[in-house]
């Protein structure tokens, strides 16, 4: 069969090519166009040929399978593809050229810039995570900005997906990626772990933060093994001012063991979102790397820690969900609040890798402005945060696993709901009140969470007493109204 | 064009049945049947007569090895198939058999290739379980895709340019493209006697515009197909089993 040509002008079903916008090892991009489409496209043609390289006819295979399931904002919408046969193309959205690349030459840069961004970035691996995704490639090159700001991952190559054939696992025997991203389990060839992104993201960061990267950037196979027994130099060693909650995060990403590492994207987003939130443990004071003998185990040992099989991607996130509950502090409330325990103990028994983010709401007030402190002098947040520490004690959690947030908002209801969505809350457990005028008057807070959450909601409610079937107690209108209330 | 494609029905009536059913709901155009329609099942006349009524209507269908066991008393059966094929042929008329016996043992449409078991000789019945195994049949044929039965656990192979075989273990209800610059061999689950660990029947819908394979899962009354084939003395694992798919 005829290959249509591509040059500019040239028409390929039905898309006019216009200019050539990259020309890289694998594949050229093209900006085209189409009569009827106002969307900016890219064309993405890969080279095939005699002297093609496989990776590459793989790569963009794989990328035709994967692309087309992708949704959402992370990703780059996908609009069409070529028969392999005729002329083999992606028509996908041509975004703004911008990506993390081009940032360089400015390393190192400053910390809170770094965690933003990675935030970002673990917010979308997070959703792409979540559409059965492992991308297995985050570098500078594959991230790209939209113009609100949001990271779009790119290039889907080396990825690999839950639900499709993994054609890359059987064409290659050596590991594919980029060395100095790669996580220690995919040089060993697996690649079914979402939490290799998180190693991926984690030496990214340690990069953009310190401009040296963690592992070095050579890409010979017996340099890149150094990394499945060597730990990299702690920040804090090349940069002493370097936030020891931002080391913490790096190298709990950086993690040689996967399962040492946070358990899903949205969990790491989780903590560059809440930087005083962030456990401060060994790794955050580090200043030298593991002794020889440790490194000398992790080599000749390497049985003790054996790798195991894997959930799919989908119920890996499943297993580590963010669980919010919301709790009313107010005098009177104890029976709730212990009914709310027992749900947040059984969704946690079950979810070793869970956390609990345990919420209270500070009304403000519509008009006045709000004062931080009360009649008694006391600091009202303060007050609430040890008051939620306090309710979640009892499910004796690691420290890690539970945080106390005290939201400030007019409406209670709303503020969860922004708290659930800025966080990808998987699942909000929260109580009701028996009915009563003032909810009448007021609405309720958790009818409108369950009606208008992203999430799966629990609405928990004191066990029953004889009292409980009483209509329109003054204590229940009381409560009702406190969830969100102190003055 | 909408296709859904069956294999290893059994005689099992409540399978099959809920089978079509499905497979209609979601828009079924056409009909393959990859063989093995009798053996271990309690109602094999009346599958029998099903599949030659949807013949008649168009639909494609080969023979398997339980079905070439009806007439041809040299093919080899393990104990409790051989009870059932003993069976099935007291319960089959002179125009069933006929049918049987005639099916050709590979059928070809478009890219595609129906066959009962491996296609490099389709008149041995080899089981594809590997990925060496999928590799011979893929070569065997000249059609780019191929699909088969005879395993009773789904499955799905594909070979690249450069003749490296991949294989992968489908996800039910999530449609996998088949690329054109690939060969593929499509393992079909068992409709009448599952043996994936899930009692569901399994069959897969093809849509050929899109080129796009889902292999599908449908619920059915298995007490009722077990009742039926304790009632009919046959083996009595032959029943167990299908509640718990092996």
């Amino acid at each position: 069969m005829v290959r249509p040509s591509l040059e500019p002008g040239a028409t390929i079903d039905g898309f006019r090519i216009e200019e050539r916008v990259h020309q890289g090892g694998m594949a050229a991009l093209w900006r085209v166009s189409r009569p009827g489409t106002a969307t900016p496209m890219l064309m993405k043609v890969p080279f095939i040929g005699e002297d093609a390289d496989p990776e590459a006819i793989v790569g963009f295979e794989m990328e035709q399978m994967i692309l087309p399931r992708l949704s959402g904002v992370h990703v780059p919408k996908f609009i069409a593809a070529g028969d392999f046969a005729v002329q083999p193309y992606i028509v996908m959205e041509y975004l703004p050229p911008r990506t993390l690349l081009q940032e360089l030459p400015e390393l190192p840069l400053p910390y809170a810039e770094v965690a933003e961004f990675g935030l970002k970035i673990a917010v979308a691996l997070d959703d792409l995570h979540r559409q059965h995704v492992i991308h297995l490639d985050v570098k500078p090159s594959n991230i790209m900005f939209r113009r609100s700001g949001e990271v779009v991952l790119i290039d889907f190559g080396l990825s690999h997906h839950d639900q499709l054939p993994d054609l890359m696992q059987e064409e290659f025997r050596l590991p594919v990626g980029t060395a100095p991203y790669m996580s220690p389990e995919q040089l060993l060839g697996i690649r079914n772990d979402p939490r290799s992104d998180l190693f991926a993201l984690g030496a990214l960061l340690y990069f953009f933060t310190t401009g040296v990267r963690p592992f070095g950037q050579r890409e010979t196979l017996p340099a890149m093994r150094r990394r499945l027994w060597r730990d990299p130099v702690p920040p804090r060693r090349l940069k002493p001012d370097y936030p020891p909650w931002l080391q913490e995060i790096v190298l709990r990403c950086l993690e040689i063991e996967p399962a040492w590492r946070y358990p899903t994207a949205a969990q790491l987003a989780f903590e560059l979102s809440h930087p005083d939130k962030v456990k401060l443990t060994k790794r955050s004071e580090r200043l030298t790397q593991d002794p020889l003998s440790v490194v000398l185990r992790r080599r000749f040992n390497k049985d003790i820690t054996r790798s195991i099989t894997l959930p799919a991607t989908a119920r890996h996130i499943s297993e580590a969900p963010i669980v919010a509950v919301a709790i009313d502090l107010e005098e009177g409330s104890t029976s709730l609040n212990e009914a709310l325990r027992v749900t947040a103990e059984r969704i946690l028994a079950t979810l070793p890798s869970a956390r609990l983010a345990c919420l209270n709401v500070l009304k403000l007030g519509r008009i006045t402005i709000d004062y931080a402190l009360d009649e008694e002098g006391h600091n009202k947040r303060i007050d609430r945060l040890v008051a939620l520490k306090h309710w979640g004690e009892p499910l004796k959690l690691e420290e890690h696993r539970l945080t106390a947030h005290v939201l400030e908002g007019v409406d209670a209801a709303n503020a969860i709901l922004e708290f659930v969505q800025a966080n990808r809350v998987d699942h909000v457990v929260i109580g009701a009140r028996h009915s009563s005028l003032l909810r009448t008057l007021l609405g309720s807070v958790s009818a409108k969470v369950a009606a208008e959450a992203p999430c799966t909601v629990t609405v928990v409610r004191p066990a029953r007493t004889a009292e409980t079937g009483e209509p329109e107690s003054i204590g229940g209108a009381v409560e009702e109204a406190a969830l969100s209330s102190q003055d | 064009m909408l296709i859904a494609v069956f294999a290893d029905i059994h005689a099992n009536r409540q399978a099959f049945d809920a089978c079509l059913a499905q497979a209609r709901s979601f828009g079924a155009e056409r009909n393959v049947l990859l063989g093995d329609y009798v053996g271990y099942g309690a109602d094999p006349e009346w599958t029998v007569t099903t599949v030659l009524d949807l013949v008649d209507k168009g639909a494609i269908a080969v023979r398997g090895n339980h079905d070439n066991a009806v007439g041809d008393l040299r093919e080899r059966l393990n104990v409790e198939a051989s009870v059932a094929i003993e069976w099935t042929r007291g319960e089959l008329g002179t125009a069933e058999r006929r049918f049987l016996a005639e099916l050709p043992l590979t059928a070809r449409d478009d890219n595609r290739l129906y066959v009962h078991a491996d296609a490099s000789s389709p008149e041995t019945w080899r089981y594809v379980t590997n990925v060496s195994a999928a590799a011979r049949s893929m070569i065997a044929t000249s059609a780019p895709i191929t699909l088969c039965g005879h395993v009773h656990q789904p499955a799905l192979y594909t070979m690249s340019a450069t003749g490296k075989t991949t294989a992968f273990t489908p996800v039910s209800g999530s449609a996998i493209q088949l690329l054109p610059s690939r060969r593929w061999l499509a393992v079909l689950g068992s409709v009448g006697q599952p043996r994936d660990g899930n009692p569901a029947a399994s069959y897969v819908m093809l849509d050929t515009e899109r080129s796009e394979l889902t292999y599908c899962r449908a619920p059915y009354d298995v007490a009722e197909a077990a009742t039926r084939i304790r009632k009919k003395g046959l083996p009595a694992w032959l029943a167990d089993r299908l509640a718990i798919g092996r």
